[in-house]
């Protein structure tokens, strides 16, 4: 009996998390996305209202009307797919030697080695992306020593540029994609990779025809990781990007800031959710598909 | 039955809640690099009012954090066109001038102005005002152009002029209604239109000249501008002014002028206001009222390089800073300057999705 109460409140305690704290909030995020501006607090006319004759309900489509009606939106969703997608292949080409290296080193080592892929993590996100400002600005650490060295006549310009954007990224996700990577590369048996060698295969072909397919769980799960954050990515697109890079993130900030829009703002969000999900289902229905041609 | 309990319970805390005295804090939320700092110390020394201070950098912040509600902040600066819009909302309280005998420093004129946004002065107290004009690195503006036009809208306007500049950085405020004025009086057209006809034409203007423009920010620009990153930035007067404090400061050879464009500038208030539902309004009061002492208030100038709306302060103003032209204009350059009405909500909206387009440049 008392164990059966303990099953129920570990299942009830998460739902209810799920309930209040996911569900909820996205809710009052749909119904402002169907509701009017207006000037006063809160900056929207609420769908649900009661007047004297009771409940009523208003709201309209115009805000995704707009969103499609409107390049601007369109724009800085393919601009944010595009940099989310470079950006990721980047951290994968980057963490995969690394997550590899880390899986490989003796035993003894990768407590070490974990530590300094996570090390970053104790200092605050917005100092380290803000750091890089001193170091790739015109007259930056960068610039100064490629100028010291002679490669360079002209200082190089990199701030401002979708390519500071891209290596922010990659340097604040690199841990999200090494992690797992490391995780799913140290689970493989170790006998399969001695059986390829015994079969012939030298440690290119091991590695491409052995290991990456086994790690393809860890692949995926840290191409998410890495992917969804840097669609709506915010600081790192603000602080090195210039003005004509726009963002999905940007985007949004203008409406709910600058425009006071908070209906537009929703409309938009609730778009870009509804993006990610589709996208993430579809590559799980992939996943899925992939192991059972697998097995 | 138990959640009406914890409602009841909830009820019973949100009741109880108000009863309790007020504290002896006050959160004031202001301009970043607005303020002397050792203000606040002898304010809490003198009252025992401890004062929690906060900044941001555009209006819009602070406006979308009031439209929110429920901010926490007792004390805010908006903008005056910022504050009319905010005033029509019903954010902000009317003051208790029984709590405000420093009032009577306050200058009639500048209060009559800022009456246009906030009708009677019920609502506001200006803290600081100032002018939108343009700020340059000498040098390296003279290395470029010997004959620069650097006391008109020209230097950033003329898209023949700023490009020469655009390799040594130029940066103007991320702000649409200080750009889109400017832009249509540079175009001789009347700087407060909300015609829209006007603002493609300011819009077209500005498209001209974004190819030049590096960054668009209202606040880095002060740094930027003093450690030689930026050698022209179309900005708020006593930020520049700052700036040209802080290069001298570090003794880097970099050399700052500010100036009042000679075709007509922006001229701005920032006004002291408390939320309707500020937790402390009686220390907003105390702290507003503070600020109003002539000496306090000439500190800050002093600091800050801005001119207040105190008239008995201007005998505790350094005088190195009552005398520069381009900090307190005599009244032929004020006659040039030009204030600006709130833009209605489609107004904005317009106005924003234009400067969107611009920055993007698209």
């Amino acid at each position: 009996m008392s164990a059966n109460w303990g099953l129920r409140l570990a299942v009830l305690l998460p739902a209810l998390w799920l309930v209040l704290f996911v569900a909820w909030p996205l809710l009052i995020v749909a119904e402002i996305s169907f509701s009017e501006v207006v000037s006063a607090i809160p900056p929207y006319l609420p769908v649900f209202g009661w007047s004297e004759s009771g409940p009523s309900v208003s709201g309209n489509v115009e805000n995704y009307r707009l969103l499609a009606s409107d390049a601007l939106y369109t724009a800085s969703l393919l601009t944010s797919l595009r940099i989310a997608a470079v950006a990721t292949a980047l951290t994968l080409l980057i963490g995969l030697p690394i997550a590899h290296g880390i899986a490989r080193a003796e035993p003894r080592f990768r407590g070490a080695l974990l530590l300094l892929v996570i090390l970053p993590f104790w200092t605050s996100f917005l100092i380290r992306v803000y750091a890089w400002i001193g170091i790739l600005k015109n007259e930056g650490l960068l610039n100064e020593l490629l100028l010291a060295l002679g490669l360079i006549d002209q200082p190089l310009t990199i701030l401002t540029t979708e390519w500071a954007i891209h290596l922010g990224i990659v340097y604040a996700y690199l841990p999200f994609m090494v992690l797992p990577l490391y995780v799913a590369i140290e689970r493989i048996d170790p006998a399969l990779r001695e059986a390829a060698a015994d079969l012939g295969a030298r440690g290119t072909a091991t590695f491409f025809r052995i290991t990456l397919p086994l790690a393809r769980p860890g692949i995926a799960a840290g191409c998410l990781l890495v992917f969804i954050p840097a669609m709506g990515e915010f600081v790192i697109p603000d602080l090195l990007g210039g003005p004509n890079t726009l963002m999905i993130g940007k985007t949004l900030w203008v409406e709910f800031f600058a425009n006071r829009d908070w209906p537009v703002a929703a409309a938009l969000a609730v778009v870009l959710l509804v993006l990610v999900l589709v996208g993430i289902a579809a590559l799980d229905r992939a996943q899925r598909r992939a192991g059972e041609g697998l097995a | 039955m138990k959640l009406r309990f914890g409602l009841a319970v909830l009820a019973a805390i949100a009741l109880a809640l108000p009863v309790a005295a007020e504290d002896k804090v006050v959160h004031v939320y202001n301009w970043s690099d607005y303020i002397d700092k050792d203000v606040l110390a002898d304010f809490t020394k003198e009252t025992g009012i401890k004062v929690v201070y906060d900044t941001y950098d555009s209006n819009e912040v602070l406006e979308t954090k009031l439209m929110a509600g429920k901010t926490g902040y007792d004390v805010v600066a908006p903008t005056s066109y910022a504050l009319a819009r905010q005033i029509q909302a019903g954010v902000h309280r009317k003051l208790d001038k029984a709590k405000l005998p420093n009032l009577k420093h306050m200058s009639p004129v500048i209060a009559e102005r800022m009456a246009r946004y906030d009708p009677g002065n019920a609502h506001a107290v200006v803290y600081m005002w100032g002018t939108t004009g343009i700020g340059y690195n000498a040098k390296k503006i003279a290395e470029r152009m010997p004959d620069a036009p650097t006391g008109s809208l020209r230097m950033l306007f003329d898209p023949n002029v700023v490009k020469r500049f655009a390799d040594c950085g130029v940066n103007v405020l991320d702000d649409a209604a200080e750009l889109f004025p400017a832009a249509l009086k540079y175009l001789g057209l009347d700087p407060d239109s909300k015609q829209m006809a006007d603002l493609e034409k300011a819009e077209k203007a500005l498209m001209a000249i974004r190819p030049y423009i590096r960054k668009f920010h209202s606040s880095q620009y002060i740094e930027d501008l003093a450690n030689g990153d930026t050698c022209l930035a179309f900005g708020w007067s006593g930020d520049i002014l700052q700036a040209k404090a802080r290069a001298a400061e570090a003794k880097s050879g970099v050399e700052i002028v500010y100036k009042i464009p000679r075709e007509g500038a922006q001229m701005w208030f920032d006004s002291f206001a408390i939320p309707a539902d500020a937790p402390h309004p009686d220390a907003a009061h105390a702290f507003i009222d503070y600020m109003m002492r002539p000496e306090v208030i000439a500190r800050c100038t002093n600091a800050v390089s801005y001119p207040n709306g105190n008239k008995d302060a201007d005998r505790f103003v350094e005088a190195a800073i009552k005398q520069d032209p381009e900090i307190y204009p005599p009244p032929a350059r004020i006659a040039t300057l030009f204030t600006i009405s709130p833009y209605a909500q489609r107004q904005q909206t317009q106005l924003n999705r234009m400067w969107t387009r611009i920055k993007a440049g698209q």
